[in-house]
């Protein structure tokens, strides 16, 4: 029973990872950047979620009406500003602008709130837990996040699949200067490419400030652990970070079993595993028509 | 009607001068081939008119509008389409996901899936196979069919021919005739002549980036033709100091 209970709680946080990697692995797949500041977003977000209910009060859940709006928003100009221009001078420049990012945000996150742990209070929402049998617990939080999250990645993968806009993406992904001779302006699609990236990523960071603690250089970690679940899924693929998300976060809990400091370690084996075993990832791309639809 | 008009345009690769200032007029309604020799310019023609390269010198003017800043999707919506060399299909996008993209700009005109799906039959029982599985033939029609989605004024064709079975080539040119029917203005090039010369109204020959040869296709015997293609006749007067590009 041990051990189911652990798989159980891997998986509920295992959702959390693939909701929290899938922007990463979008704006990837996308635009082939890989965003350095991911991590370092999500915790602004969880930050910008603690000061609305520091100044305004109330419950904290409806910081995701006012943060994810406006992260959307900041992801949009920030693509259309910053890392636009960045993509047309190579490879290399979207990394270290992120890079610069992500140290700006945790720098500024120090000075404005001091180093001390943060958590944002829900009230009994947190530990309130439902029983399935004898010893199997399943807290309502964890699986409301994890609904969450699939309702999320589900969403995102109709999107691109169905919809003009998710089309067009796809194609850029695929030959974005085919895509300017067909009339769609790449950078636009950037944008709202990373405009989503960011809306997700800072549900991600709300989410996780609700069910924990944050510091100002909490980032850096989330962003191994969204790196790590991108790549045991396979590169650009929403199935596969879903996928890579379940896997980490089950490796995490049962390792935990055998040691309650040993979870994170076994996390990076398993990563450090498929890498080595299956370098392209679990689902690799073209494996599957729809790890291919969303490449 | 004058629709697309090149004033003293010269581009660059790098170093390389690929073309030397080309002064071209096309009218609305014609169907025009640049034909040349490898490096001739041709594709670097191609480009500068869809806008993928910028001319180092010169303008390019569409209905008297001056296009030569404009990026390429902007281009699109002007009515220019390419269809590019090497196709270029969205690999990982099925047929018909291919088609639609061209729609991307939503212009009103003949061309639609109902009437792409028309122009080649072929592609109907293929909508959704992914564009990567296709045989080349297969995806230059998809590739035609893109372009045509956006209901261009000018569709330039670059190599539709290049890597394709004859057979296969001359289905796709019995393609153009259609489309020129329907009012597009038709700017193609091409190195294999034969089937060019068969639906052209007029002919360009670029040799080394500059136009050696240009007049009504019909005027033109197939040594005439040949002594530009190769620059029999011109090679002296050229010199061998101009290098072009690919």
């Amino acid at each position: 029973m041990i051990w189911t209970n652990a798989v159980l709680q891997g998986l509920l946080l295992g959702g959390v990872y693939a909701l929290f990697a899938c922007g990463l692995s979008l704006m990837f797949g996308v635009m082939r950047i890989v965003n350095l500041a991911h991590g370092d977003m999500s915790v602004l977000a969880a930050y910008a979620g603690y000061a609305l209910v520091a100044h305004l009060g109330g419950d904290p859940l409806w910081t995701f009406a006012a943060v994810i709006p406006v992260a959307a928003l900041v992801g949009f100009f920030l693509q259309k500003t910053l890392l636009n221009r960045a993509i047309s001078t190579g490879a290399l420049s979207p990394l270290l602008v992120t890079f610069g990012l992500s140290i700006i945000i945790e720098n500024g996150l120090q000075q404005i709130f001091g180093a001390n742990d943060q958590r944002l209070n829900i009230g009994s929402l947190a530990y309130e837990s439902f029983r399935i049998t004898n010893g199997l617990f399943v807290a309502w939080f964890s699986l409301l996040i994890f609904g969450v999250a699939i309702a999320v990645l589900i969403g995102l993968q109709m999107f691109l699949a169905h919809t003009r806009q998710g089309r067009i993406m796809r194609a850029c992904a695929d030959d974005q200067r085919a895509a300017a001779l067909c009339g769609v302006d790449p950078k636009r699609t950037y944008s709202y490419a990373t405009a989503i990236a960011l809306a997700t990523v800072a549900a991600a960071g709300l989410f996780l400030a609700m069910s924990g603690s944050f510091a100002p250089t909490a980032g850096s970690n989330y962003l191994i652990y969204a790196f790590e679940t991108v790549v045991i899924g396979g590169l650009g693929s929403l199935w596969g970070t879903l996928i890579g998300g379940l896997v980490l976060g089950v490796a995490q809990t049962v390792g935990s079993q055998f040691n309650p400091s040993d979870g994170v370690l076994i996390g990076h084996l398993v990563f450090l595993s498929v890498l080595i075993f299956r370098p392209r990832g679990i689902l690799s791309h073209g494996s599957s028509a729809v790890a291919a639809a969303v490449r | 009607m004058t629709l697309l008009r090149l004033e003293e345009v010269t581009a660059h690769h790098g170093h390389l001068c690929a073309l030397h200032p080309l002064t071209i007029e096309i009218d609305a309604g014609e169907t025009v081939a640049v034909i040349g020799a490898n490096g001739a310019g041709k594709s670097t023609l191609m480009s500068v008119i869809a806008g993928e390269l910028s001319p180092s010198a010169g303008r390019i003017l569409v209905d008297d509008v001056d296009v030569t800043k404009l990026d390429t999707h902007r281009r699109v919506q002007l009515g220019i389409a390419l269809v590019p060399e090497g196709r270029r299909l969205f690999g990982t996008l099925t047929v018909e996901e291919n088609l639609l993209v061209g729609a991307a700009v939503r212009t009103k005109g003949y061309w639609n899936l109902d009437s792409v799906y028309d122009l080649f039959p072929l592609l109907i029982s293929l909508r959704r196979r992914r564009a990567q599985l296709l045989s080349g033939g297969e995806q230059q029609a998809v590739a035609i069919g893109r372009a045509l989605m956006s209901n261009p004024r000018l569709l330039l064709l670059d190599e539709v021919s290049l890597g394709l079975a004859p057979v296969v080539v001359q289905r796709l040119y019995q393609a153009l005739p259609v489309i020129s029917a329907e009012g597009t203005t038709l700017l193609l090039v091409e190195q294999d002549l034969s089937q060019a010369l068969e639906i052209v109204d007029r002919l360009l020959c670029l040799l080394e980036g500059r136009v050696v040869l240009e007049g009504p296709a019909a005027t033109f015997d197939r040594q005439a033709i040949a002594n530009a293609y190769f620059g029999h006749h011109v090679a002296s007067a050229l010199g061998n100091a101009a290098s072009t590009g690919p």
